[in-house]
């Protein structure tokens, strides 16, 4: 009787034994090689993995800068200070970069916006475009419904009560994911630094505004005489010139349909 | 990540009266609360049938099901924090469906057990209604069969109108059940399936669960459910029609051994699941050809438990075995599209 | 001439309530000319037409508004005679903004000069008729707005055997064709021909659905004596699809991806006929087309003969007005139309009717989860799985639904109509097909640079 238990130990053993010499020669000859100064950057990297890049993650980058000497500013959550790292790392001279943050360039919500009917279908800004180009009457605004802010890797992006994509640039890392999300391409990279920004994107007329939205911009130029160069007009929308030093004020106050605001960069926002 | 609260917008604000949505802007007008509906006003003729040969004791049971499925929908719903409530109806189905599947003189707090099974782990915790890969009402019964055996195999005495020289009239058991003990001692069939024994099981003057002794009551129900484009006829034609000639072959090899197929048609929950249970849309396959083979494998599954198998009766697992093949069979089946194959040369 | 029933039925479809007794008894009125009329420079497939005329030019009727913008294109021309008052960029009917020439009728409606009767079609050549229907702006009236041209000019080596003529007008509320038919049997009669002489067609099918017995008759009346079938379809929608109309007339199957060409067959819409009988033999470009105005909304339904351009508020006006404020206006029919957010959009090409429903029938709904009834699958013209592609795209998992050939969806309605959970499949192909086609763009702009 208790040599009954012999035989199942001797066959259950064995399977044990000879899987385990199995995996023993399958990792001695499927170990893939890693190349250690690869592994080194990609360390040095953010690790969001948000292919702000183009390339599919971060050790892709790493591997295209070591491999294929790609660029070193183009890790944009990581900002200048990765990119000094990697140039470091790498030996390279480094060069001047400033880190970017998205912006939602609309302010059109529910409360200030029309809307021309009642969307019912998928809650996805893509789809909704497809119905009539939107439920905004303006056929630049925001939709509201959110597709940036679901692609976004951060959660930095809110849908408030009325309907509108606010991105708080404190949690951006400027991935441009969202950029690319939005079918009214109406989100924009700008420089963390810059706080002057005009929240309007409609190339319509100013009546043809005024009767669509109580907040956007109407081409009355009267910015641009404030600012001075770094707002100009491009048909009838102001548009902010992020390569002009804009430190006046005076821009917002004078814009009659306040459509321009001051919004903090990262720096001003208290931890 | 942000997850959408609703997969489709309501409309908020009220301001600008008319709507705008991707067409088409014509829709047939049926939804998952009528089709559930009409399910139950198909199962009221077998109601009324339990009621008449089993009494209070149908009623009390079926009442207990559907109060408990639906409260346990409520608040499994509540808790997991999803939208909609009971509205679409399906926890009705089910209770009313799990009721139909158990013994009469079940106590009701067996019944309670199984509908919180059924709703809360079989439909529930996958997801929801559309989610569930198992029908829930079965999940519940075949639990409760498991867990209570005794009880759920308790039926009330009964009398056949023709018993067999040597077999008491009078029987405490399922036809099936009586048949698998009485060929299981090795002793002949227990009675002679002539006119008026056929007349009688097809009225429903028989043991078995509420819902499934009076065919003639599942088949206008059913007859209801195929009219109103509610299930497919493939099932029902092919879960029925495998199990005749399943049944046939058997009684032509072996006919002392055997009744013939009438007889594995009008006993058990066959009609019962063949037209409500395996009918049911979420668990089974969506196209038509899917459903043949849905069909013939449960008539197969059901006949190899019947004859072969531990249980007397074998709907209920037939069922639930092909709902998991259910995937397989839609991937398998897939129509070919309009343009694809067949005329590859001309493109 | 012969009269036969299909002889193929293709898989799927829906039967829709056709509401087509509002309008299908009634004459078409002409539509009297709005005092602005708005000329989109996208009103076809293909490019946009690039506006040829400034602001404060004076036009005549028939004078070229918008030139062509490319092969796949089609000419714009002034439904009227006045003065440009603006060039400018309006929502089309899609939502969409484009160019848009606005014009204020002088109200005396002179023709261009230029205009004169073409010379008898059949001593002309296929090539100089293909080129007046260039020239006139004529695309497929069914909806698409494929530019006819295109389909007149099969390369070379491809044979057309088969041209069918499609009066189905499967769509419920829409009588415009209808009525073309039964009002215009022998211009679009003698504009077939036309056709059938640049294509050198070996057979002629003419398709009409059985809904129609005024249309089958008039036709045929006009068809006696030819060597040309008359084929008389079971009421189904999407009968009137392309794909669906050469299988059920010749049991061709259109190749995925493929023109009605590549079997042989073409379909012209009754419309277009009509339109290439006005360009060929009155040299009328196109500049008015039949519009069905219907729906609970609107007082008195009519079909009208609207001047391109014509705003869509001045036809719903002309028609008695609203009974109340609608609860969907629709653009085209209700079951691939587009809805508008406004009356502001304008008839163009392709404008088949303007139908505004009433609350109750389009009542919001918010989607459930997918029962697995499989209506769809049924329903599906295309023998597609609207059920699994909509989960997949809901998922956005894109290329398991290009996988599964969401590319083929005609976007006819059938599921979305038939779906019991309310689930708007269509647009979840839409978005699917859109995403599909700028990934392959960029795959195909990457492999060429």
């Amino acid at each position: 009787m208790p040599f009954d238990i012999i035989d199942p130990t001797i066959i259950m053993g064995g399977v044990g034994l000879s899987c385990g010499i199995l995996l023993g020669v399958a990792a001695r000859f499927l170990t893939v090689t890693v190349n250690p100064r690869i592994e080194a950057l990609t360390a040095l990297l953010p690790g969001v993995n948000c292919g702000a890049c183009g390339l599919p993650g971060c050790s892709e980058y790493a591997r295209a800068l070591i491999m294929h000497g790609a660029k070193v500013n183009l890790c944009k959550p990581g900002g200048p200070k990765t990119m000094r790292q990697i140039a470091v790392f790498l030996g390279v001279e480094p060069v001047t970069m400033e880190r970017q943050v998205a912006l939602v360039l609309c302010g059109g919500d529910d409360k200030t916006a029309i809307r021309k009917f009642c969307y019912n279908g998928i809650a996805d800004c893509a789809a909704a475009a497809l119905v009539g180009g939107g439920d905004k009457a303006c056929g630049y605004g925001c939709l509201g419904l959110g597709s940036c802010a679901r692609i976004c890797p951060t959660e930095a992006i809110e849908i408030t009560h009325a309907r509108l994509a606010v991105i708080h640039p404190e949690l951006c890392i400027g991935c441009g994911q969202c950029v690319k999300a939005c079918p009214k391409k109406i989100i924009q990279l700008v420089p963390e630094s810059r706080t002057i920004h005009v929240l309007c994107r409609s190339k319509d007329r100013g009546n043809v505004v005024k009767k669509n939205c109580s907040i956007g911009c109407i081409g009355c130029t009267l910015c641009t005489k404030a600012a001075g160069n770094a707002i100009k007009m491009e048909g009838a929308l102001a548009v902010v010139d992020y390569t002009q030093p804009l430190e006046n004020e005076e821009a917002i106050t004078k814009c009659p349909q306040h459509t321009i605001i001051k919004r903090s960069g990262r720096k001003e926002v208290p931890a | 990540m942000n997850e959408p609260v609703e997969k489709t917008l309501p409309i908020a604000a009220k301001e600008p009266t008319w709507l705008a949505s991707s067409s088409p802007h014509a829709h047939s007008g049926d939804s998952v609360r009528k089709i559930m509906l009409t399910v139950i006003i198909a199962l009221m003729p077998a109601l009324a049938a339990a009621g008449i040969f089993f009494g209070w004791d149908a009623l009390r049971l079926t009442g207990v099901c559907i109060v408990s499925c639906v409260a346990a929908e409520a608040a499994t719903r509540k808790l997991m924090r999803r939208d909609k409530g009971i509205g679409d109806l399906s926890a009705v189905v089910t209770g009313l469906l799990l009721a139909f599947n158990l013994p009469p003189a079940l106590p009701s707090w067996m019944a309670v057990v199984g509908s919180i099974v059924a709703i809360v782990i079989a439909k529930q915790f996958y997801g929801g209604l559309g989610y569930n890969p198992f029908n829930p009402a079965l999940i519940g019964r075949v639990l409760l069969l498991i867990s209570f055996p005794v009880a759920m195999t308790t039926w009330g005495p009964w009398q056949i109108l023709s018993p067999a020289a040597g077999v008491d009239a009078i029987t405490t058991a399922t036809p099936l059940g009586l048949v698998k003990t009485t060929l299981g001692t090795g002793q002949p069939l227990p009675f002679v399936f002539d006119g008026d024994t056929i007349l009688q099981f097809f009225m429903g003057a028989k043991n078995g669960c509420i819902g499934e002794v009076s065919v003639l009551a599942l088949l206008i129900g059913g007859m209801y459910l195929l009219w109103r484009r509610c299930i497919s006829w493939q099932v029902p034609v092919f879960y029925i029609g495998t199990v005749a000639v399943f049944a046939t072959i058997l009684w032509l090899a072996d006919p002392t051994h055997n009744y013939n197929p009438l007889f594995h048609i009008l006993t058990g929950g066959l009609v019962l699941g063949a037209f409500f249970m395996a009918t049911d849309m979420v668990t089974t396959p969506v196209t038509k050809t899917g459903l043949m083979f849905f069909g013939i494998g449960c008539g197969v599954l059901t006949m190899v438990i019947r004859k072969w198998g531990g249980y007397p009766e074998g709907v209920s697992f037939a069922i639930l075995i092909m709902n998991a093949f259910t995937p397989l069979l839609n991937r398998m089946t897939r129509p070919r599209v309009f343009g694809h194959g067949q005329k590859k040369k001309q493109a | 001439m012969k009269t036969r029933r299909a002889m193929f039925r293709s898989k799927g479809g829906v039967h829709p309530a056709s509401r087509k007794r509002a309008t299908n008894a009634m004459p078409v009125e002409f539509m009297p000319l709005s005092k602005v009329l708005f000329v989109s420079m996208v009103q076809h497939m293909g490019a946009p037409a690039r506006p040829v005329v400034k602001k404060g030019d004076a036009v005549m009727r028939g004078q070229v508004l918008g030139e062509a913008g490319g092969y796949v294109s089609a000419p714009v021309h002034a439904p009227t005679s006045g003065k440009v008052i603006a060039i400018s960029e309006r929502p089309t009917q899609a939502g969409l903004p484009a160019a848009c020439v606005e014009i204020e009728p002088d109200g005396e409606d002179r023709w261009d000069a230029a205009r004169q009767p073409g010379p008898d079609w059949k001593t002309m050549e296929a090539k100089a008729l293909v080129e007046r229907i260039v020239a006139a702006g004529i695309v497929g009236m069914g909806g698409a707005g494929f530019p006819t041209h295109v389909k007149l000019s099969p390369p070379a080596g491809k044979t057309i055997d088969t041209l069918i003529i499609n009066g189905a007008e499967c769509e419920p509320y829409l009588t415009a064709d209808q009525r073309l038919m039964v009002e215009a049997a022998q211009s679009i009669w003698t504009g077939v021909q036309i056709v059938r002489q640049i294509l050198g067609a070996r057979r002629l099918v003419m398709a009409i659905e059985d809904n129609k017995p005024d249309a089958i008759q008039a036709m045929s009346a006009a068809m006696e004596g030819t060597d040309a079938e008359l084929v008389v379809l079971k009421t189904e929608y999407p009968q009137g699809a392309e794909k669906q109309l050469i299988y059920a007339v010749t049991g061709r199957e259109v190749p995925s991806g493929g023109l009605p060409m590549a079997v042989g067959a073409l379909v012209e819409n009754v419309g277009t006929c009509a339109a290439i009988y006005d360009a060929i033999v009155e040299g009328r470009p196109l500049t008015e087309r039949i519009v069905t105005v219907t729906g609970a909304m609107v007082r008195t339904p009519k079909n009208l003969r609207a001047r391109i351009g014509t705003p869509l508020a001045d036809l719903v006006a002309f028609c008695g007005g609203m009974v109340g404020l609608p609860g969907k206006i629709i653009c085209g029919g209700p079951m691939m139309g587009l809805a508008q957010g406004s009356l502001e959009a304008a008839v163009t090409k392709t404008t088949s009717g303007v139908v505004l429903l009433p609350h109750q029938a389009v009542q919001q709904f918010s989607s459930m989860p997918c029962i697995s009834c499989g209506r769809c699958v049924s329903a599906c013209p295309m023998r597609l799985m609207p059920n699994t592609l909509g989960e997949m795209i809901e998922a956005e998992d894109n290329e398991g639904a290009e996988g599964l050939n969401v590319m083929d969806c005609i976007e006819c309605g059938s599921c979305a109509y038939e779906c019991p959970a309310h689930r708007p499949l269509v647009q979840h192909m839409r978005q699917a097909k859109a995403e599909i086609t700028k990934q392959r763009l960029k795959k195909a702009t990457a492999a060429k640079g």
